[in-house]
């Protein structure tokens, strides 16, 4: 290493402690903590709420593949979801009614790599008209072509079973690593395993010279062809690499559920994909993850509170596109960034103000929907908590909804305000 | 005689009605240093666009090392051993700057598409990336995100991006555009420094640059090139006097001799 040039290279990149820690460590943390929960002994309920969380993970985090690292916006990624569940699920009856030959070899253990090869497939069909274009036309196009698939899982029924879906029963084929694949803390290990794998894939993935690509086409695809890269081919590339991942979480999905219906290539899981993704965090990539973790668990746990568990969510959405468009993943970060470059200390209580004005501001919201929500219902349920009884007559209630609110909202511009100045 | 580097034959462009280019005729040899120059609104862009793929020709052809090139894609002609800057920086700038330096060097070291490698493994390619920053006297801003840059750093990662992919035909368009005058001396060493053995086009508004550095000058006007030739010759030329040049070339004359 005489040569001063090599030398500097050694110094440009990062040492091997920092890419272990950076690179290699979170991997191997989220291997640890999926190895180390049956330890605890989980209910039923909860082995099936992580199995859901697992695969919403993988199929967010295929989504920042196009949004986040690709800046492409799409509305339509069920799609892939949807079809490579569905080819996993033919293949899956397949295993059960094989008489011999491949399929009876076949483990349902491997079923989502054939939802892998179903999305890849279903992405370079679909792909190739529709990454010539990026940015509003790409947009407009995805969601034509979901409203498209939507229409047509309703229409071939042998392909996707009409209204009751196509179902199938998992308990066939030869078993993998003595998991019958019944009960549901067998299927948990299915799903931590193809967690891992689908994690582990897409990280490496952000670290190849394509991944390196996509991030600079969505920053500069002008720049990128001056470079001697076709940005419509690193687009097309790269949407089949997200389409086959959402394949691979839809595999997981049909093992997991056994049922595969033409709602599943909806424009429903199309916007909550973009949902879970948006508010973990699209800059980072965990952000997804985060953000399919808190979503599934608002999705099933949230909805045994409150009917009204999906006005939350979309206020939770429109929140943090207006005040926190880094995400979840962003605030997190953020407040742990302040403890390495010191920080913490003078923004803990800015922090602090705007936690306490967002949760009293919250909390009029919340006694504003419930009382809304039983009302509307019109059965005379009225919303209760701490024994009040809290309808649009009781002046509690008007007291209870604006004094929070308007309190939050004080508070939270006050905290604002004080942001400003610090920075002027 | 060798193949000129870039060959432009009855170039035209029109937007519309507009005519934009109405009829170039270029050669440039092999190594040599040329300098586009002409008032704005010339079409100077334009003849950068149409050379780099940005635009199709209506007619005409230009040839690169003796290959059409008129109305391929830009990334085919990048290929091909052609390399462009712009005039408003064009960086990634979200990424580092060695990251920058790296997505100009990928593809010339045959790294292309590929999904199987991981970047930070690619030997060479860190190799050749720190050669560049190097040269280019950025090393030692190698980890700092591009859009932190002051403009004239970015300016220089705008010409060694433009330089990392080894193309052997390299445009500038106003690299010293916005500079201040101890700027300007430093891009224009540098330019000469990392185009050396090179063939190089340049357009700029400066003209200290301009007769500084180029072997031959073309003058631009309304679309079309109303005098070649080396620098003492343009500076004579009574045609360049009265079209463009004016009393800023009278200065630069009398400075010459002062």
């Amino acid at each position: 290493m005489n040569n001063p040039i090599a030398q500097s290279v050694a110094n440009l990149a990062p040492t091997g402690g920092q890419k272990f820690r950076q690179r290699v460590l979170p991997l191997i943390i989220l291997a640890i903590i999926v190895v180390a929960i049956p330890f605890f002994g989980p209910s039923r309920t909860v082995y099936a709420l992580l199995s859901v969380m697992g695969i919403n993970i993988v199929f967010a985090l295929s989504y920042n593949m196009l949004l986040g690292r690709g800046g492409l916006l799409s509305f339509g990624h069920a799609v892939y979801f949807g079809l490579g569940g569905y080819a996993a699920m033919h293949a899956m009856r397949a295993i059960e009614y094989a008489d011999g030959g491949f399929w009876a070899g076949f483990p349902v253990f491997g079923l989502p790599i054939i939802g892998f090869a179903g999305g890849a497939l279903a992405g370079a069909i679909i792909g190739w008209p529709s990454c010539r274009r990026a940015g509003t036309p790409f947009a407009m196009i995805s969601l034509g072509v979901a409203e498209l698939i939507a229409a047509a899982g309703f229409m071939f029924n042998s392909i996707f079973g009409g209204e009751e879906g196509i179902s199938g029963d998992r308990m066939n084929g030869p078993e993998l690593f003595g998991l019958s694949m019944g009960p549901v803390s067998d299927v948990y290990w299915f799903i931590a395993f193809w967690l891992v794998v689908g994690v582990g894939g897409m990280y490496a993935f952000t670290r190849t010279p394509l991944g390196k690509m996509s991030e600079a086409t969505r920053d500069n695809p002008e720049r990128v062809e001056f470079v001697g890269y076709d940005p419509q081919r690193v687009r097309y590339l790269v949407f089949i690499f997200a389409g086959a991942f959402a394949g691979m979480a839809g595999g997981m999905a049909a093992v997991y559920f056994e049922i595969f219906t033409p709602e599943a290539v909806s424009l429903l899981p199309s916007g909550f994909v973009l949902l879970m993704a948006y508010i973990g965090g699209i800059a980072y990539f965990a952000g997804p993850v985060i953000g399919a973790i808190v979503l599934t668990y608002m999705q099933s746990m949230l909805s045994d509170f409150t009917e009204a568990w999906l006005l939350y969510l979309g206020l939770l959405f429109m929140l943090i596109v207006m005040y926190a468009p880094r995400g979840l993943a962003g605030i997190i970060f953020g407040v742990t960034g302040s403890f390495s470059n010191g920080t913490f200390s003078e923004m803990i209580g800015k922090w602090l103000q705007q936690l306490a004005g967002a949760f009293l501001a919250f909390l009029g919201l919340i006694v504003l929907i419930e009382v809304s929500v039983n009302w509307s219902n019109g059965f005379g349920e009225v919303f209760e908590p701490f024994g009040l009884h809290l309808t649009f007559a009781n002046p509690l209630t008007w007291v209870l909804i604006v004094v929070p609110l308007a309190l939050g909202i004080l508070i939270l511009r006050r905290a604002n305000r004080e942001t400003e100045e610090v920075l002027a | 005689m060798t193949t000129p580097a870039l060959s432009i034959h009855g170039l035209k462009k029109n937007f519309g009605p507009a005519e934009i280019i109405r009829g170039v005729d270029l050669d440039i040899a092999p190594g040599e240093r040329h300098a586009i120059i002409g008032p704005n609104g010339a079409g100077k862009s334009t003849l950068f666009n149409l050379i780099s793929g940005g635009y199709h020709p209506t007619s005409g052809s230009v040839k690169l090392n003796g290959q059409e090139i008129g109305g391929v894609k830009p990334y085919a002609i990048n290929r091909m051993g052609l390399s462009r800057s712009f005039q408003v920086s064009n960086i990634f700038s979200n990424m580092t700057v060695r990251e920058n330096v790296r997505c100009g060097v990928l593809y010339s070291m045959g790294y292309g598409y590929s999904f199987w490698r991981n970047v930070g493994n690619l030997k060479e390619v860190q190799e050749k990336t720190a050669e560049i920053l190097n040269s280019v006297g950025l090393l030692d801003k190698a980890s700092l995100p591009a859009a932190l840059l002051p403009y004239a750093d970015q300016r220089t990662l705008e010409i060694a991006i433009t330089i990392a992919g080894g193309a052997d035909v390299i445009l500038l368009d106003e690299p010293t555009a916005g500079m201040s005058h101890s700027e300007t001396e430093r891009a224009v060493a540098l330019i000469k420094r990392a185009t050396e053995g090179k063939t190089l086009i340049i357009v700029e508004h400066d003209m200290g640059v301009v007769f500084g550095m180029a072997d031959r000058i073309s003058v631009l006007v309304y679309g079309e090139i109303i005098a070649t030739g080396k620098p003492e010759e343009i500076r004579g030329d009574p045609r360049v006097r009265e079209a463009y040049l004016g009393d800023e070339a009278d200065e630069h004359a009398e400075g010459g001799a002062a």
